[in-house]
């Protein structure tokens, strides 16, 4: 058995590297995979909790594994929109850098 | 029960006719505009005739209650009209006079601009006059009161273009003003005191208190007769009214001599129960009238304007009023006020008639030998002049008589009042004489051969001309059209015949006038008691209290103030018909007090400097500058430019740069975090 601190280090760890990506890196779809990293980093932890909440009750709880399906369905869903986006930002600026697509700056 | 007599019409009809001719004036076609405007007037002075026809048959006073206008908790303003003897004179004056003027108008202001206009104007001021005489209670009264106001202000702004005409509007306004401030007040107290505003709640709960003295009551009455004196332009705040000369003549006949400015003389009848439970509010009223009747009449002798002698007489003729009032007479200063609608109205409109003769010329030094050029005209103003000076049998000299004879038998102090009362009888007798040689007799002058009194210096707004108010072009002198003659002669036999109503008995009349009023405005007995512990007291006044008069009395004081009126015709005789070359040398010779006089005492001057100075310094570098500009307007700007540079601020994290929005919100979610792990306290390494 697998102690969870390891999981959830794991979880951390992931989502700092999702962040740390996010803030450094300019190429939009980089920044959206990034993105990606921190659910399933959170998706991570939410299993990880799943699993010990059963072993503590002595009973099957599924409550954390439900809501991974629920943010997997958002994630999915919103790939199908953020891609859609970039095509069509490319193609009005031919760029994918965020650097230069400030417009809605006061 | 009294038949249902539909009191609301009597003012509603005039607004009828303000709402058309006011909003669709302007389209409308003259001959249209005229038919509305004197059938507004017309109806309302054929209803009071119909009433007056019934008016033996009705149990009185007739209340018709139509609303609820306030309520709130147990007090309560409504809707009500009332009918009694005094509102019924007040209607047929405001009636009757009010339809002839309107006639008179239609000839006189034939040729000018906003004809329509003239005639929203004086439909609207006949519906708050109305109002004001119908209404029974005090807040209604109080409407009338501010709209014939605001009415009066319209017309004297009638040559709105005219700066003289506009200022003299907003001074009539605003001195106005002061007078409703203390009606006001009056209402106020009289809430306090009786929870109502109701004519009949208020007298019967007077009449229920004998014991009521003075004290509250003389209050009440002192602010209503501030409100007195400024509709009814006498001292304090009677200098409005030479200026609202401004208007045009038939306005200065309607509102300015016969209806408006008696509304004071009217409201002090009716509230008369107040009145008389305070002898030091009668004494006040009695003061100031004659105070004012004198003074005004002085004024008038060296006006030059023809209009503004006539202003300065009807001031005086008010102070009259008062003075009847005063001396708890309120029959006779009622009686004057009829007699006066009548006389005063025919002057102004014959006055008006000269002017249209003349083309504009108001100016008296450039009048002269009209008499055989617009004879009807003379004639008819002879009537009003012999009326107004009081010769017998004119119904002036009657009604001035009854006023003069009741002051004598006042108890206290009533012979000063007499005897100022019969100089300025003799004073008004003199400067109407002189209006009226001036006028009509000897040769016509020119403005530029002045007649000599011009070498005084004239206060510059005493010799405005109208010179919008006719045509520019000198017409050769003509007689007026007939509709305006036709309410001359009316109005002039009713100035000849009108004194028979109230002859008095001790000229084998039976003062019939009188009689009738007495049940409206008769004074409410005291208790025995209290009349005794008044008497003890030396409360002066006491209604009921004063010496009865005698029939021998009655007739040597007529006789006195008939010779006093002659005697003023005599020296007007003297003055400005046989010896025209007189006036000049005793200006010359007694040039401080001509000066004095010419200048009218320099009251506009001393109010100007004592009380417009001040206030207006107030008001435009206190109130305007400081707070204003510094308190209120720097507040506001400091708000908001503070709220602007906060917003410039904030404005810089929205840099549209989404890494740097995703760095703050990582940021501050790790703030958050750090804070739910460690809780709120700086002392961190304590855990």
């Amino acid at each position: 058995m697998v102690p969870i601190a390891y999981y959830l280090v794991l979880s951390a760890v992931l989502f700092s590297i999702g962040v740390a990506a996010f803030l450094i890196k300019r190429n939009i779809i980089t920044v959206f995979m990034s993105i990606e990293l921190m659910l399933n980093a959170v998706n991570l932890a939410f299993i990880a909790f799943s699993r010990q909440w059963s072993q503590i009750t002595g009973h099957l709880q599924v409550n954390g594994q439900i809501f991974v399906f629920f943010v997997m369905v958002v994630a999915a869903a919103e790939a199908a929109v953020g891609l859609a986006i970039i095509i069509a930002v490319f193609r009005a600026r031919n760029t994918l850098n965020v650097d230069s697509i400030d417009l809605m700056k006061l | 029960m009294n038949p249902d007599l539909h009191l609301w019409l009597i003012p509603l009809v005039p607004f009828a006719g303000f709402l058309v001719n006011g909003l669709l004036g302007r389209k409308l076609p003259k001959a249209v505009v005229t038919t509305i405007a004197l059938i507004a007037s017309l109806i309302p002075a054929v209803q009071v005739a119909g009433i007056v026809t019934k008016f033996s048959s009705l149990s009185l006073p007739h209340v018709e209650h139509l609303g609820t206008w306030i309520a709130a908790g147990s007090f309560h303003a409504d809707f009500t009209f009332q009918l009694d003897q005094l509102t019924l004179v007040m209607l047929c004056v405001v009636t009757g006079v009010g339809f002839l003027i309107h006639v008179y108008s239609v000839g006189y202001m034939a040729e000018e601009e906003g004809y329509w206009r003239f005639f929203a104007y004086m439909n609207l001021f006949l519906f708050f006059m109305l109002t004001l005489v119908l209404a029974e209670n005090f807040l209604l009264m109080f409407v009338g009161w501010e709209g014939v106001g605001l009415a009066s202000y319209l017309l004297i702004g009638f040559y709105f273009t005219r700066d003289s005409a506009a200022n003299a509007g907003k001074k009539a306004f605003i001195v106005n003003r002061i007078g409703d401030f203390g009606f006001l007040i009056a209402m106020f107290l009289l809430i306090a005191h009786f929870g109502s505003l109701s004519f009949g709640d208020v007298f019967s709960q007077i009449g229920a208190h004998p014991e009521w003295q003075s004290g509250f009551l003389t209050a009440i009455a002192l602010f209503l007769v501030l409100g007195a004196t400024g509709k009814s332009a006498q001292i304090p705040l009677y200098v409005w009214l030479p200026d609202a000369m401004e208007g045009p003549t038939p306005v200065s006949a309607l509102i300015h001599a016969a209806t408006m400015v008696t509304a004071g003389v009217y409201m002090i009848a009716r509230t008369h129960v107040i009145f008389d439970r305070s002898p030091l509010a009668l004494a006040v009223v009695a003061t100031i009238g004659v105070a004012t009747a004198f003074f005004a009449a002085t004024i008038g002798i060296l006006q030059t304007d023809i209009k503004r002698v006539l202003a300065y007489s009807t001031i005086s003729q008010l102070g009259y009023m008062f003075l009847g009032c005063g001396v708890a007479a309120y029959s006779a200063g009622i009686f004057h006020l009829v007699t006066h609608a009548f006389f005063k109205a025919l002057l102004f409109l014959a006055a008006g008639s000269v002017i249209h003769a003349l083309s504009g010329e108001q100016d008296m030094r450039a009048m002269g030998g009209l008499r055989k050029k617009i004879p009807i005209t003379f004639w008819t103003m002879t009537a009003a002049v012999l009326a107004i000076s009081g010769v017998p049998p004119f119904a002036g000299f009657v009604s001035k008589d009854e006023i003069l004879y009741q002051a004598f038998l006042s108890p206290n102090g009533g012979k000063i009042f007499w005897a100022v009362g019969l100089l300025t009888a003799g004073l008004t007798s003199f400067y109407m004489f002189r209006l009226w040689y001036m006028t009509f007799f000897g040769e016509r002058r020119t403005p530029e051969a002045a007649h000599p009194e011009d070498l005084a210096p004239v206060h510059a707004r005493s010799d405005t001309k109208l010179t919008l108010e006719a045509e520019p072009h000198a017409h050769p002198v003509h007689e007026s059209p007939w509709i305006m003659l036709a309410p001359l002669v009316i109005l002039a036999i009713l100035s000849v015949i009108g004194g028979f109503m109230g002859w008095p008995e001790g000229l084998g009349g039976g003062n019939w006038f009188s009689h009738f009023l007495e049940p409206a405005v008769k004074t409410v007995h005291m208790s025995y008691e209290q009349a005794t512990v008044a008497l003890a007291t030396g409360g002066p006044n006491m209604p009921n209290a004063s010496p009865a008069g005698n029939k021998q009395l009655e007739l040597t004081l007529a006789a006195v103030s008939t010779l006093v009126a002659f005697l003023g015709w005599l020296f007007a005789h003297i003055l400005y018909y046989a010896k025209p070359t007189l006036p000049a040398r005793l200006a010359d010779n007694l040039r401080p007090v001509y000066a004095l006089v010419k200048n009218k005492y320099w009251v506009d001057e001393i109010y100007g400097a004592l009380i417009v100075t001040p206030v207006l310094f107030i008001a435009r570098w206190v109130l305007g500058v400081l707070v204003d500009r510094v308190v209120i307007d720097g507040g506001t700007l400091t708000a908001g430019y503070s709220a602007q540079g906060l917003g410039a601020l904030v404005a810089r994290i929205q840099s549209g740069n989404i890494r740097s929005y995703a760095g703050w919100l990582a940021l501050f979610a790790a703030v958050l975090l750090a804070i739910s792990y460690f809780g709120w306290t700086t002392h961190f390494y304590l855990r």
